[in-house]
């Protein structure tokens, strides 16, 4: 009982762990054999040029698409077995995750009922993400950004020890840039695994320590901001974080321009 | 006191957490907190009660035929409402499910509760509760306004009457199950428009598309069509041909559940 009960509270010890995932629509293969680990404690990064696969890897760990082959677990369990699923993992999936009819607050009352979290912790993520004066207005008129801090505070209702940030800083200013960064990193300083994606490589050089790069869902490289800057910096005199990344994603994107 | 499991097992399917009052609590205050749900009640009630009045004040009973009269059902008329209501609490049960496909909360609700039959049933229950105490209030208003409005010469019913109480509880009861009806085909069809012409159709187009044919096959449709089936259950003097109203309450409950089991199987089977 003991060793059942230490494994749900200390946070430090839930991590993904995904296992030769594949998903494929029609004839082409959104993730193709993906295995990674996303460890507490530390910001992880999803990276990949659009269409990569990021999203519908996200969507598997939830257990919302289901894979073709392979398996993903959260501190040893499928996402559909857990017990109390808001309070050991939070999700940002898409920014506009809400019936637009319904007041922030209301939106907010509803799944912490599911999960029998109480109207204070609703309060509280609302002062959190600073929406508390929109808190009885529809959803709907919200703009991008209080749609997104709407959805950082759903994320953030059972004070979950993992969390899934899907693109989190689409579409918001320089001052929401910054409170979702700092946020990000405060819930992984507490021990939590945060696995964020994103397309710009540069934004992961502010957040990330852990990287995760793929590209036409395949695994490119699951390494650091340390070391890949390092790499980067071998490729040519004063070289980046982006060269390298550029260089790692070369062929996998699958639109380029260019001025010739 | 029980024995031990050893550290290394792990049960296939663990009981989760919260239970399904905890789910129904959500469903409660997702369904409370849109205003399309009360207007929709609204309307259904004005439709419920206003339709009873303008039918039974209009009967002109004493215009009518021998056998007519003899035809006459004062219980049945004051459920003339269904015919608007039905769509209303059909489209009421659609909405409840395809807003969630169309806005993106159904992710949200299935990262809440991972298991989506009990989400399904949670909706099940929270919206048949209401649509069932809204239908039976507006079917026994119905029938007060109804008889209220009956000119004194006609022969008026009393819930003391033989088979008049069953036909008013039924009337009260048709509503919620084609509620359940529209919610099922919403989790199948997962698209608003769809879902709801799916429901209007059945609800109301098949009945029409019938009329044409002969006798028999509209005497048959009493017994499988949902609108034509309220119209039995509803009825305090027998129709020729039709099955008890029981019988047809029985059925129609089923067809109910069987549009939750279709649905709940594609939530489970489709990825969102």
């Amino acid at each position: 009982m003991t060793g059942r009960r230490r494994s749900e509270t200390v946070v430090g010890m839930t991590m993904i762990e995904a296992r030769g995932l594949v998903k494929a629509y029609r004839s082409t293969k959104a993730v193709d054999n993906l295995s990674f680990e996303v460890r507490p404690g530390a910001v992880t990064g999803f990276l990949g040029p659009n269409g990569a696969g990021k999203s519908t890897t996200m969507r598997m760990i939830m257990g919302l698409d289901r894979p073709d082959a392979g398996q993903v677990r959260i501190g040893g369990r499928r996402y559909g077995d857990l017990r109390w699923p808001l309070r050991e993992v939070g999700a940002l999936l898409e920014a506009k995750a809400f019936h637009p009819g319904r007041t922030a607050r209301a939106h907010l009352m509803s799944l912490a009922a599911s999960n029998g979290i109480g109207r204070r912790r609703v309060e509280e993520m609302l002062a959190l993400t600073g929406i508390e004066k929109a808190a009885d207005r529809r959803a709907g008129k919200f703009s991008l950004g209080m749609s997104q801090r709407l959805g950082i505070a759903a994320a953030l209702l059972g004070d979950p020890g993992v969390l899934l940030l899907d693109e989190p800083v689409n579409g918001l200013d320089p001052e929401g840039i910054r409170w979702i960064r700092n946020l990000m990193r405060g819930l992984a300083a507490q021990g939590r695994s945060v696995l964020v994606s994103s397309h710009l490589i540069s934004e992961m050089a502010y957040t990330a320590d852990a990287l995760i790069v793929i590209g036409r869902g395949r695994l490119l490289a699951q390494t650091t901001v340390a070391q890949l800057s390092a790499h980067g910096a071998t490729l040519k005199p004063g070289g980046s974080l982006e060269e390298a990344f550029f260089q790692l994603t070369e062929g996998v994107t699958d639109y380029s321009g260019g001025l010739s | 006191m029980t024995t031990a499991t050893t550290s290394g097992h792990r049960a296939a399917s663990p009981a989760p957490g919260y239970g399904f009052g905890a789910v129904a609590l959500m469903e409660w205050r997702k369904l409370r907190t849109v205003r399309s749900t009360w207007w929709m009640v609204a309307i259904f009630a004005v439709a419920m009660i206003g339709l009873a009045i303008v039918a039974l004040s209009h009967e002109g009973y004493r215009q009518l035929s021998a056998a007519d009269r003899a035809a006459f059902d004062p219980t049945h008329d004051c459920f003339i409402g269904l015919v608007l209501g039905q769509l209303l609490v059909g489209a009421l049960g659609v909405l409840v499910m395809t807003t969630e496909f169309s806005s993106g909360m159904i992710r949200a609700t299935f990262a809440a509760v991972p298991r989506r039959p009990v989400v399904l049933a949670a909706k099940a229950a929270v919206l048949g509760a209401v649509t069932l105490a809204a239908g039976e209030a507006c079917a026994f208003a119905a029938f007060a306004a109804g008889q209220a409005s009956l000119a004194a010469s006609a022969p008026h019913a009393t819930l003391g009457q033989p088979g008049v109480l069953r036909a008013v509880v039924m009337a009260g009861a048709y509503p919620a199950l084609v509620a359940l009806i529209g919610l099922g085909t919403g989790a199948l069809v997962r698209h608003t428009a769809g879902a709801i012409c799916a429901v209007v159709g059945v609800l109301f187009v098949l009945p029409l598309l019938l009329a044409p044919f002969s006798a028999s096959v509209q005497d048959a449709s009493q017994n499988f069509l949902p609108h034509p089936m309220a119209n039995a259950m509803t009825a305090v003097k027998p129709l020729a041909h039709a099955l008890s109203p029981w019988l047809i309450f029985a059925l129609l409950c089923a067809y109910a559940a069987a549009a939750l089991a279709a649905g709940a199987w594609a939530l489970t089977a489709r990825d969102t």
